[in-house]
């Protein structure tokens, strides 16, 4: 088991490496620089703000600079907001948005579970098609068309709940939450209901019944834990996927997560601030892909006797 | 980690998962928990209720929320540009002079008062005993004259420098062709008066000075955190700021808000009625708007434009729209074929049906502009030299040696990325389309690409706005010398620079001035190397209860005139109320 996490994290660092290279390269390719702006900057001025940010270097001088402030943890001023470190701005949006990302999994865990399971207790029949149609629409329907639908339901028709905002009002996590998690909760239910129908025709389920055990026991002790690995493999890319693609719901919301820094930064050239927080979602991707792989190893037998059976 | 952790003890704990038995429930269970959850989140959603919007405990705290745009730069008055930083630094710094939200014309700020030469070139400014830093030290001449030197380091970036120019020598200082500060005209007489050299007349130099690039920022705070040219340090933070506005900087929250609060050593702060202001960043004008309807803002930075017409329908006391100092154009590259031609520009620019454009597109909430200037701005008027007329426009065209329309090369039209641009490009090119059988082609960019297909002359036509810096004609005018850094048209006249730079500097009075400026507008517009299009409006929505934000050619506030008042209506329920409670 550990071998197999060692191995996995030594392949993660040369797929980081060349994130960073081809990002550090490419950003640099694309038209237009941090400091153009619609008045043009005095060329004084302009060169005194190159050389504060080793602009005037060659590529490669900066692409080894950058590379040794990495190793010692510094990411460099972000371009757009020089007075902050991209490492300070990462950590100020992180929190926000993986809370975010955390309630929204639960959301699409809770609703997509439980849609999954009900739908498969009862394959083809109304218990199975309302929840998977719903899926269905769930997965359709863009988080940037079904959030401002809540917001004019429960935030300006019914009063109900604050529209925007994170922790500034009782209650505003709310509806970014469900917003976010909707579409997680559709993919959620679509596996959770694939995996248990293949468990459900499986022997040992038939065996259980057999013995007498009440349906109840037979789902949720027998069928549910090895039903729910597709569920279980999803949920690391899931929650990097929340991280990274919050971005739509941080607008709609206006939340000061990291998304919504990763895409104004990719708008502004700000060269320091896309490779921190692309570098930063790359590892965070690697990190979630190893864990979700040894949770579905813990909950699968055959798949941890595979493993340790190379030692 | 703790999100790692917190997964895994989810799915530890989660009965979903693992059943000892202890559930012994009649009904299907995911059913049952299904239920649960529904009933939880339906009691959580209702226990929040309906409640106390941030303008409802505003009017009651006397904090105003405003939606002020993107996320600001910095705060920093000699670093910063842009609008959402310029509503801040209005709040936490205040120059030598204010102006009147009303009038726009000059009140008196930091200085008391203040005396001009007869010739116009030297300005004594007399600082008034009361105005202090927000730390309680006077604000002296001696803060004003170190301020202003530091804001001529070229280290420092500051990208309004141009300010300073007409001030003598400041232009040589900042290139370092003089290297001895006291040849500029900058002088700290004493503690409370700086005089000021020009170095010619420069009517507006009172209005220069209200902007922002040319406040006064305490030395000793900027010394602590850095070298005087350092940009961008850490004196800006709310633990270490230091200013001399109506207010302080009490939070600065990235994304989130920005809150100031009344700055009680302001010289002037008995006339100050607000206690605070919260500063939201809001990139989306949806959301903006949406949280305005929901009660959370005061006032919107902007309106998206398909919500203009139910605002005018249903509650036109909410909308201000007012006319802006800015004008929105198409550069003309007058370098590539077929714009060399003088007569191929006028072609164009009188096909642009603008009445139609601003009726259709733009629900009316602009004005059409024929010239590069607004009008009225002081009192001057642009001229007019052309009008729509498709019929004239296809005659230059045969002259031109394309009659209709044949030969015409195929060109570009770009744009920054916005549905609003895009709109009016697919109208304009209609137009062109129907009146002079000529075919462009739209192309949007991203923003930095759009940058540099304009500073490279990459480009055939290009969309352009231009807002005022400061309310003279001058700023509309002085950027289409040749080669100038923003002309970018290839266009240039030397008769147009000599109005520019040499006669109107040293005409006598605002009348002769203004009639240099027609005749170099004129030049500008007989030439056509820009396709002037609609003079821009500022569009808010303001909450009612707001009192002294009037709407004015420079979108400009000031907050000492500001007040927040509950509703008449809402004032009139109370008093019922209680007059019940009374019987």
């Amino acid at each position: 088991m550990w071998r197999f996490i060692w191995i996995r994290l030594l392949q993660a660092i040369p797929v980081i490496f060349v994130v960073i290279t081809a990002t550090f390269f490419l950003i640099r390719k694309a038209p237009g620089g941090p400091f153009d702006a619609e008045k043009p900057v005095i060329p004084s001025v302009k060169r005194a703000l190159e050389a504060k940010y080793n602009l005037d270097q060659s590529m490669w001088e900066q692409y080894v600079s950058y590379i040794a402030g990495l190793f010692r943890g510094d990411m460099g001023p972000s371009f757009k907001y020089p007075g902050w470190q991209v490492e300070d701005l990462i950590a100020s949006g992180l929190p926000i948005t993986a809370e975010l990302g955390f309630y929204a999994l639960l959301v699409a865990l809770a609703v997509g579970v439980i849609a999954g399971v009900i739908a498969a207790l009862k394959p083809n029949t109304a218990q199975d098609y309302i929840p998977m149609s719903l899926a269905m629409i769930g997965i359709c329907m863009p988080t940037f068309m079904l959030g401002p639908l809540l917001v004019l339901l429960f935030g300006i028709h019914l009063e109900w709940l604050p529209i925007s905002g994170w922790g500034d009002l009782p209650g505003d996590k709310i509806l970014p939450s469900i917003t976010l998690g909707a579409a997680y909760a559709a993919y959620v239910a679509r596996l959770s209901r694939g995996g248990m129908l293949e468990i459900m025709s499986q022997d040992y389920i038939r065996t259980a019944r057999a013995k007498g055990l009440p349906e109840r026991v037979v789902v949720i002790k027998h069928a549910m834990r090895g039903g729910l690995i597709p569920v279980v493999t999803f949920l690391g890319p899931a929650f990097a996927g929340l991280l990274a693609g919050s971005f739509v719901v941080e607008t709609i919301f206006q939340i000061p997560g990291l998304g919504r820094f990763y895409v104004q930064a990719a708008f502004n050239r700000d060269y320091t601030m896309i490779l921190g927080t692309t570098i930063f979602l790359s590892v965070l991707i690697v990190m979630f892909n190893l864990l979700s792989d040894m949770l579905a190893m813990w909950m699968n037998p055959r798949l941890r006797q595979q493993v340790s059976g190379k030692r | 980690m703790t999100i790692v952790r917190s997964i895994s003890a989810f799915v530890d704990h989660n009965p979903i998962y693992y059943s000892n038995g202890f559930i012994n429930i009649e009904i299907n269970m995911p059913i049952k928990l299904a239920g649960i959850i529904v009933l939880l989140l339906a009691s959580t959603i209702a226990a929040c209720g309906t409640q106390e919007s941030n303008v409802d405990s505003g009017n009651r705290d006397g904090i105003l929320h405003f939606g002020n745009g993107t996320e600001v730069q910095g705060l920093d008055p000699h670093v910063v540009t842009g609008v959402p930083e310029n509503h801040l630094m209005y709040a936490l710094f205040e120059g030598l002079v204010n102006k009147n939200p009303y009038t726009l014309e000059v009140e008196p700020g930091v200085a008391e008062s203040w005396t001009v030469s007869e010739d116009g070139r030297v300005y004594e400014f007399v600082f008034r005993e009361t105005a202090k830093w927000s730390n309680g030290e006077p604000v002296t001449a001696k803060d004003f004259e170190w301020s202003w030197w530091r804001a001529l380091q070229p280290a420092l970036g500051s990208q309004y420098v141009f300010m300073y120019f007409p001030i003598k020598n400041a232009e040589a200082f900042f290139r370092e062709e003089i290297k001895d500060f006291s040849q500029v005209g900058i002088k700290a007489l004493s503690d409370n008066i700086l005089r000021i050299e020009l170095a010619n007349p420069t009517p507006y130099f009172l209005q220069l000075i209200d902007h922002y690039s040319m406040f006064a920022v305490h030395r000793a705070t900027i010394e602590a955190h850095g070298k005087a040219s350092d940009s961008y340090t850490q004196w800006t933070r709310p633990e270490n700021f230091i200013g001399n506005g109506m207010f302080v900087l009490d939070e600065w929250s990235l994304n989130r808000h920005i809150t100031v609060s009344r700055n009680e050593n302001y010289w002037d702060i008995d006339k100050v009625k607000l206690n605070g202001i919260k500063f939201y960043p809001i990139d989306s004008l949806t959301t903006e708007e949406r949280m305005f309807r929901a009660g959370q803002l005061h006032r919107t930075e902007n309106i998206p434009i398909e919500r203009i017409a139910w605002y005018r329908d249903n509650m036109p006391e909410l909308l201000h729209i007012a006319a802006y100092n800015g004008t929105y154009f198409y550069r003309v590259n007058t370098r590539r074929e077929p714009f060399g031609d003088v007569r191929v520009r006028r072609a164009l620019a009188m096909t642009i049906n603008r009445d139609l454009l601003i009726a259709s597109v733009l629900d009316g909430i602009v004005t059409p502009s024929y010239s590069i200037t607004p009008p009225g701005i002081l009192g001057y008027q642009p001229p007019t030299l052309f009008k729509y007329d498709p019929e004239g426009a296809r005659a230059l065209l045969v002259d031109a040696g394309f009659p209709n329309g044949n030969g015409f090369p195929k060109i570009e039209l770009q744009f920054n990325t916005s549905d609003q641009h895009r709109k009016i490009g697919v109208a304009i090119q209609q137009m062109w389309k129907k009146e002079l059988n000529i075919d462009i082609v739209l192309q949007n960019r991203d923003w930095k690409v759009y940058l540099d297909n304009e500073s490279t002359a990459n480009f055939d036509l290009s969309r352009a706005g231009w807002i005022g810096d400061y309310v003279d004609p001058n700023t509309f005018l002085d950027m289409w010398i040749t080669d100038g850094g923003v002309n970018r048209t290839g266009w240039g006249d030397p008769e147009f620079d000599r109005l520019m730079l040499i006669e109107a500097p040293k005409a006598a009075g605002r009348d002769a001035r203004f009639a240099k400026f027609n005749a170099a507008e004129s030049l500008l517009m007989k030439n056509m190397p820009i396709l002037p299009i609609y003079t821009y409006s500022s569009k808010h929505l303001i909450h009612e209860s707001v009192r002294g934000m009037p709407s004015n050619v420079m979108d400009h506030y000031n907050y000492k005139y500001m007040s927040l008042q509950a509703k008449p209506a809402e004032i009139a329920q109370k008093d019922e109320m209680q007059a019940e409670g009374g019987e």
